[in-house]
């Protein structure tokens, strides 16, 4: 009874604490329910297999590199990471973005009550609908990011990058951003490309590699555009005419973007449209811990660059049209808002700030600052999240929104059109790219329609690829090759019998010329029987072809066997060698030589026979 | 059997004009189109005549690849491709393709301009020539045409200078250039990979010089210049505009820094400021800490030093003169040497390499009076100081080198003959390969011994993999057997049974019998049975069996008694073999040895 009692005293208890921390984790906001913790972080999946097994990672852009820490680090993961030079020195400054924002805003702890199935389940969406909830992490800390570097090796384009001698990697040009890359991973016979992030436009970065990928036997395809009905010239325009908008009025253009990227295309098309639109004195801010590094990084690239910009080196000068604008003072980058941007700035302006979640980062200080006037405009840029649940937790706002997705990355014409120029005997991508959005499951437009279709597949799904590997790639040393004995079988084909020792390392196979014997010292004790079976002695060749049986009696009269009877079979003949009292068989397909235990004869008969037979 | 060749047609035993032909695979290749200081004559250029006599060169050069913008070594290549007439592609990296027509136009301008030369290329000539130039980034594989490819790494020498390994099939060549192996104060070191080439052909300017430490030279060159300005000489550094001029500019600039100096430093052209300006754009080729620290500080924006004016060499006091070009042959730097030149307060260091018949070679062998044009003649007063600060590879990083890429063959060019052979022998004996030193327009020829690229079937491979088992044990070598089927221009290695497969041929079985009369009273099935009883107990670990139809299988063989009808005692063993069982003596000799033991029963 007083157990009962107590059992149930502690039921409540434990419900009551759950209750209100739940309480402090949760926040309501025009009518939705957020959790207020430290950001975490979905990761890539990594129940599926065993990272300390995986040898190489390849990056293709640095937007794709943002989860490397939790790869590399405290998995056991011990193999290389090959990236550009550009993916790795921009893709470290994102994570050292993200780590400073991250600590910055400190907080003690991680949400975790409504984590708990049983409350998730009750939340509102999207809450009840997230997965591996309990997967999700914090970020990572700049000791681990500089740990995952470490194992970086860098690589440049068309570079041949030799994994054990066993396959080929190569990294081409995506056109997408600086030093993004698609991936060739070829053997002597095979070669599977890995489309990732590519882009067709003449933004800043040096056109995409097609014809590279020719030949593929397979064709991974993913990173296409998130906003497939959008079109980046026209979005371009929109921005462009809403920031003026907005200026004209009095109001300030908040742009929250990454540090690197489209933020360079954007500033060049502004740098001539101001002026034309008389806006010359409009202040541009660029505001991140990595702004200056970004855009001094970005000048020092050249090679990796658009021909048009690449020229400019050449004179020499800066290739981006940014260089001009911080030294006209138009436009000004700082690491933070506090310290010299707080005194400096003037309105109405432009800002350029991170993070495009609306979640963390020196964007957070500005939609509180400015979301309360209808006269200024946040205008979205970075197609990566929902503007909408971007906005929820500053609702409601005064401030104009406007949505103008820029992503440059490959629509559904594009692939088609380029799946048709490379011809891939496969492509594999993921499920979604086979059927139309679902909220426009009308247009079929939207999917990748091919024939074959597309192998396509999901989270955690394993495919095999659909190739059989038939050959690999032998060295013949000189000396072997030259003793190589050819005989014509048919008009154009010759066949070579090749006896030699096979040495394989590293995956490279060489035949050499099998070495003489060594001759035994003669021992006086003659040795077992047993020991003396020749293991070494190469194998008879297969043969092929037949005898005639018109040149092959002329051959034995020619080595003095005179006494042939010859009589005619169902399949072929019987020769009866009188004096030798030996029986030879021919049959269109077999010859079957009969005599005593008399092994000179037997020898001799069987190079005669040799002699009309090809050998295989 | 293959062969590659190589001929110089500049830089053979010489410094100067560097260039090289190599003939590799059935593709030709010039290496470098470089000019020679120490000649205004014919002899400035390389003779382009030994490729061919009548005209364009196009037909008979795959492509030209120029290794960095020294005008020793790209000095020619308007010339060749405008005037003597080349269409192909030239390959250079990035930073070379930036500042070498600055410097062939500044050439161009002193040579047509100051000393009136006619029948020289024109501005026109070295834009059309660079439209031809294809950009090269390190490490790239570049497919020339479907059989060449050529690839850049990094040589340290000046920025943007690369060494290339050229490649055709099997066959390779690696060119150095002029290159470096240690960083110094600007750019890093050369590397390459374990490419081994079947040639490398290295530089070897200082092929008998052991250098010290850069820190030593550093010291000393703070030492000299510090103690000309503290009693109030003039100093005068002749550079190239490019190079050597930025990492002593650093040195300078942080000494001055350090010892609050005030004295002027100058820097000569109006180059230098696009100088700065193309090391700032091509951050990347510098040295790891320039890279590193960029954003902070730029290396290259320098403080107390400040562009040169002509009337600022009459001033008086002490200061110190960058001024170009480095070997005292012309321009800026021997007018200033000249009015500087009769005051021995005055001092000129030399940073680096003069090529024969420069004033720069000349005083540096002490030679005190110098005649000039005009029939004048100038006394040399100043102090003359040699600094090696040419980023050349001294004796023991050329050496280190040959120990990155292990080549098979060594040549030698860019250096004096008397000191190449020094090195040849020292490469010879420390690396057992042949050395080679071809002068000017003398070939080498190479006998490479390819090896025959060959597909082989996956199945034959593993299986052969798998019977060697999971190590290979070097006494006992396994001969593997397979055949190769060569159609059109494909070699193929399969199995025998698959070769017979792919041509459709049927196999022709080939048997032997082999007939052995004895005496056995037993009954035929016994004589068997006592057959295989005896075979099994001898025959340990062959697989011997007695099968229901009345024969024994050793192994293939096949064994049947039967009798004769007349003579029941008069056995007949059969054996039967087929000519692919590898047995035929170990047969005979079971036989043998079996009917000795049946005799004896």
């Amino acid at each position: 009874m007083y157990a009962d009692l107590m059992r149930c005293f502690n039921w409540t208890e434990c419900m009551l604490i759950v209750l209100c921390s739940l309480l402090k984790e949760l926040k309501e906001c025009a009518g939705r329910v957020f959790v207020d913790s430290q950001p975490e972080f979905c990761l890539p999946e990594r129940e599926l297999l065993d990272l300390s097994t995986v040898d190489v990672i390849l990056i293709s852009n640095y937007h794709c590199m943002m989860a490397l820490p939790y790869i590399t680090e405290h998995t056991g993961f011990s193999g290389t990471v090959y990236a550009t030079e550009p993916t790795f020195q921009i893709g470290r400054l994102l994570m050292e973005e993200l780590v400073t924002f991250m600590e910055r805003v400190p907080k003690a702890q991680s949400a975790t009550c409504w984590k708990n199935k049983e409350i998730q389940r009750m939340l509102p969406g999207p809450l009840k609908d997230a997965v591996d909830v309990w997967s999700w992490k914090r970020c990572y800390s700049m000791q681990e990011v500089n740990s995952a570097l470490s194992k970086v090796q860098l690589v440049g384009y068309s570079q041949k990058v030799e994994l054990f001698g066993a396959v080929q990697v190569t990294p081409l040009s995506s056109g997408y951003s600086l030093g993004s890359s698609n991936w060739i991973i070829q053997s002597h016979y095979e070669k599977v490309s890995y489309v990732s992030g590519s882009s067709l436009l003449t933004t800043h970065p040096q056109p995409m590699d097609q014809s590279s990928l020719k030949n593929s036997d397979v064709l991974i395809l993913t990173g296409l555009t998130q906003i497939p009905t959008a079109n980046p010239d026209g979005m371009l325009g929109e921005f462009c005419s809403n920031l003026a908008m907005t200026i004209r009025a009095g109001g300030n253009v908040l742009v929250p973007c990454y540090s690197s990227g489209v933020i360079y295309d954007l500033l060049e098309c502004l740098y001539q449209f101001m002026d034309s639109a008389n806006l010359g004195t409009t202040p541009f801010y660029f505001i991140s811990p990595v702004a200056n590094s970004s855009l001094e990084f970005s000048q020092i690239f050249a090679e990796w660059l658009c021909q048009n910009k690449q020229s400019k080196v050449y004179l020499p000068e800066p290739p981006f049209p940014h260089a001009e604008l911080i030294q006209t003072n138009k436009l000004k980058h700082y690491p933070s808002i506090h310290g010299e941007f707080s005194s400096e700035f003037r309105q109405p302006c432009v800002v350029f700030t991170g993070h495009p979640s609306l979640r963390f980062g020196d964007v957070v200080h500005f939609m509180e600052l400015w979301g309360k006037s209808s006269l200024n405009t946040i205008i979205f840029t970075e197609p990566d999240f929902s503007y909408l649940d971007a906005l929820a937790p500053y609702q409601p706002l005064a401030m104009k929104c406007v949505y103008c997705p820029i992503d440059t990355r490959l629509n559904f014409h594009q692939v088609s059109k380029l799946l048709k120029e490379v011809q891939p005997l496969h492509v594999v991508c993921p499920e979604q790219y086979t059927q139309p959005p679902p909220a426009q499951s009308h247009r079929s437009d939207l999917m990748l329609e091919l024939q074959p279709p597309p192998m396509a597949y999901r989270r955690c799904s394993v495919l095999g690829l659909p190739f059989r590997r038939r050959y690999e790639r032998i060295q013949l040393q000189p000396e072997l090759a030259k003793a190589l004995v050819p005989s014509e079988i048919k008009p154009g084909i010759s066949v070579a019998t090749v006896s030699a020792v096979l040495q394989s390392k590293d995956n490279k196979h060489v035949l050499q010329p099998v070495p003489k014997p060594t001759p035994v010292p003669p021992s006086k004790k003659r040795k077992r029987l047993m020991e003396e079976v020749p293991e070494l002695l190469s194998p008879k060749p297969l043969l092929s072809g037949s005898i005639p049986l018109d040149a092959f009696l002329a051959s034995l009269h020619k080595s003095g066997i005179t006494e042939v009877k010859v009589e005619e079979t169902a399949d072929g003949h019987i020769l009866h060698l009188q004096a030798e009292d030996a029986l030879i068989q021919l049959e269109e397909d077999a010859t079957h030589i009969v005599c005593d235990n008399n092994e000179p004869l037997r020898t001799a008969l069987r190079d005669l026979v040799l002699r009309f037979l090809q050998k295989l | 059997m293959p062969d590659i060749k190589v001929t110089p047609l500049g830089a053979g035993q010489d410094v100067g004009r560097s260039c090289i032909l190599v003939s590799v695979g059935g593709k030709n290749i010039m290496l470098d189109c470089g000019m020679h200081m120490g000649y205004n004559d014919d002899r400035r250029f390389p003779d382009f005549s030994y490729i061919t006599q009548n005209g364009r060169l196009t037909d008979f050069l795959d492509c030209v690849i120029i290794s960095h913008f020294h005008l020793d070594h790209c000095g020619a290549l308007p010339y060749m491709s405008e005037m003597v007439g080349y269409d192909g592609p030239i390959y250079m990296t990035h930073p070379t393709k930036a500042i070498c027509p600055i410097l062939l136009e500044d050439f161009r301008k002193i040579t047509v301009d100051k000393k009136g030369e006619t029948n020289f290329f024109t501005s026109q000539m070295i834009k059309d020539c660079m439209k031809k130039v294809v950009p090269l980034n390190l490490h790239q594989t570049v497919q020339v045409d479907d059989e060449l490819e050529i690839k850049a790494y990094y040589a340290g020498h000046v920025l943007g200078a690369a060494m290339v390994l050229i490649k055709v099939g099997s066959e390779s060549v690696v060119y150095t250039g002029d290159y470096n192996m240690t960083p110094d104060r600007h750019l890093g070191a050369a590397w390459i990979d374990k490419c081994r080439p079947d040639i490398l052909i290295s530089e070897s300017t200082y092929a008998t010089t052991i250098r010290d430490s850069k820190r030593c030279r550093e010291r000393d060159f703070l030492k000299k210049v510090h103690e000309t300005i503290e009693r109030g000489g003039k100093v005068l550094i002749p550079v190239f505009a490019l190079g050597r001029a930025q990492e002593l500019c650093i040195l300078l600039e942080t000494f001055w820094y350090r010892m609050n100096l005030k004295a002027p430093i100058y820097f000569s052209t109006g180059l230098t400021e696009k100088a700065n300006h193309y090391y700032k754009l091509f951050i990347t080729w510098t040295n790891q800490k320039i890279r590193k620290t960029f954003v902070q500080r730029n290396m290259f924006e320098f403080k107390h030093i400040k562009a040169f004016d002509r009337s600022y060499a009459d001033n008086p006091g002490p200061m110190v003169v960058f001024a170009t070009p480095g070997m005292l042959h012309a321009g800026q730097s021997l007018q200033i040497f000249k009015k500087w030149a009769g005051n021995e307060k005055n001092m000129v260091i030399m940073p680096g390499y003069c090529v024969q018949g420069t004033v720069g070679h000349k005083i540096l062998n002490g030679q005190k009076k110098l005649e000039m044009e005009g029939r004048a003649t100038l006394e040399v007063k100043l102090q003359v100081e040699y600094m090696s600060f040419s980023a050349h590879a001294d004796a023991k990083g050329i050496m280190q080198l040959i120990r990155m890429a292990e080549p098979r063959n060594m040549l030698l060019v860019h250096g004096e003959a008397k000191k190449m052979e020094f090195l040849k022998d020292k490469i010879e004996q420390e690396f057992s390969i042949s050395c080679y030193m071809p002068a000017n327009g003398e070939t080498t020829t190479v006998t490479t011994n390819p090896s025959v690229p060959v597909d082989i079937s996956l199945n034959l491979l593993k299986r052969e993999m798998a019977l060697g088992g999971p190590l290979p044990d070097p006494k006992k070598p396994r001969t593997m057997h397979g055949t190769l089927i060569m159609k059109d221009s494909s070699l193929r290695l399969v199995s025998p049974e698959q070769a017979l497969k792919e041509l459709g041929l049927s196999e022709h079985q080939l048997r032997f019998t082999c007939r052995v009369h004895l005496q056995d009273p037993h009954s035929d099935s016994d004589t068997l049975s006592r057959i295989y009883s005896h075979l099994k107990s001898v025959l340990k670990g062959y697989a011997v069996q007695h099968l229901p139809d009345g024969t024994v299988m050793v192994e293939s063989i096949v064994l049947k008694v039967s009798s004769s009808g007349e003579d029941p005692n008069l056995k007949v063993i059969l054996l039967s073999w087929s000519y692919q069982v590898n047995v035929e003596n170990f047969l005979a000799t079971v036989s043998l040895f079996w009917i000795r033991v049946i005799m004896q029963l």
